[in-house]
């Protein structure tokens, strides 16, 4: 059976998800599961730098991974029945967030039928040391009627 | 009070941009560059697809575009050798991108403060007044321990600025 994105989901799969999305493929993000949840990477490659002086990961890579993170994790934490929507995302850059892997873990502040409020935290050697932050809101659902 | 100083030449800023890893391996091109305004785009490249059933590029490649440009424009609006850190960036995603279609951004640095360079910006297609994203962004500048987002000279800037230990701000530009 072709894998979809919804298929993975109804499978429980939603690390596999990322094998299927080109964009994630290309700037490495993976994703695991550890005893507190769904926690999303952007590994650390070359072509991910946006400040060669300091070996800086790109503002847009950090950006790119709490977006992500946040869809994967609405995906895994709720019974959304579409792929989330991104409405908006606002990023605080918080440390530098220089050449090793980057970690991020959602968490769902508000949920409704039609949109979630979504809050992603960013780390490189401890989630105490957060490197960004993220709210963004996600369209879950259809409007009814 | 602004800081103060002559304002960097556009064409070493243009320089910087072309060695930046992540740009180069979307394949963002600088269109045109003002002092405190800018224009950019990007082809669009099945690597990007974010949805796999409808071929629209990850939100992600649009963050990077307009993280870049507004990058760009502050550079271009504070003193030669300001270092900048990014604080903030907050989208507005207003539609999808059309697959196969070149995505395009203008940004402008509308303010500088003594400490805080505000910048908004726009990501379309082919006109402006449809606009896939909308953005505002807000840079630190002079943020101590930083290193300058330029070489100061042909490849020596480079160990000497690693050497130096990021402590405050946000996201080096």
């Amino acid at each position: 059976m072709l894998k979809t994105i919804a298929t993975l989901k109804e499978a429980g799969d939603i690390t596999s998800i990322n094998t299927l999305i080109p964009y994630a493929k290309t700037v490495g993000l993976e994703s695991f599961m550890d005893d507190h949840g769904l926690v999303t990477v952007l590994r650390f490659r070359e072509s991910n730098i946006g400040n060669y002086l300091i070996n800086a990961i790109h503002g847009g890579g950090v950006g790119a991974l709490l977006e992500h993170a946040g869809i994967l994790h609405l995906l895994a934490e709720t019974e959304a029945a579409v792929v989330p929507k991104i409405v908006n995302l606002s990023v605080d850059y918080l440390r530098p967030c220089l050449a090793a892997d980057t970690f991020a873990r959602g968490t769902v502040i508000k949920q409704g039928r039609r949109v979630a409020n979504v809050r992603v935290v960013a780390w490189q050697d401890t989630p105490e040391k957060p490197v960004a932050a993220a709210h963004a809101h996600f369209l879950i659902g259809e409007r009814s009627g | 009070m602004k800081p103060s100083g002559p304002l960097p030449e556009l064409d070493n800023i243009k320089t910087v941009f072309e060695d930046i890893p992540h740009c180069k391996a979307l394949g963002m091109q600088i269109i045109e560059l003002r002092h405190g305004k800018g224009f950019m785009e990007v082809d669009y490249d099945k690597k990007m697809i974010g949805n796999p059933k409808t071929g629209v590029v990850h939100g992600g490649v649009i963050t990077a575009l307009l993280d870049t440009l507004c990058g760009v424009v502050v550079m271009s609006a504070v003193p030669e050798n300001t270092p900048l850190a990014t604080l903030d960036l907050r989208i507005d995603y207003l539609h999808p991108a059309t697959p196969g279609d070149t995505i395009r951004a203008s940004a402008e640095c509308y303010k500088v403060t003594e400490n805080v360079a505000f910048v908004r910006g726009l990501a379309y297609h082919d006109v402006a007044g449809d606009p896939i994203a909308n953005c505002t962004g807000t840079f630190m500048l002079a943020a101590t321990g930083f290193a300058p987002g330029r070489p100061r000279g042909k490849g020596k800037g480079k160990a000497a600025a690693s050497a130096i230990a990021p402590r405050e701000g946000g996201q080096p530009c």
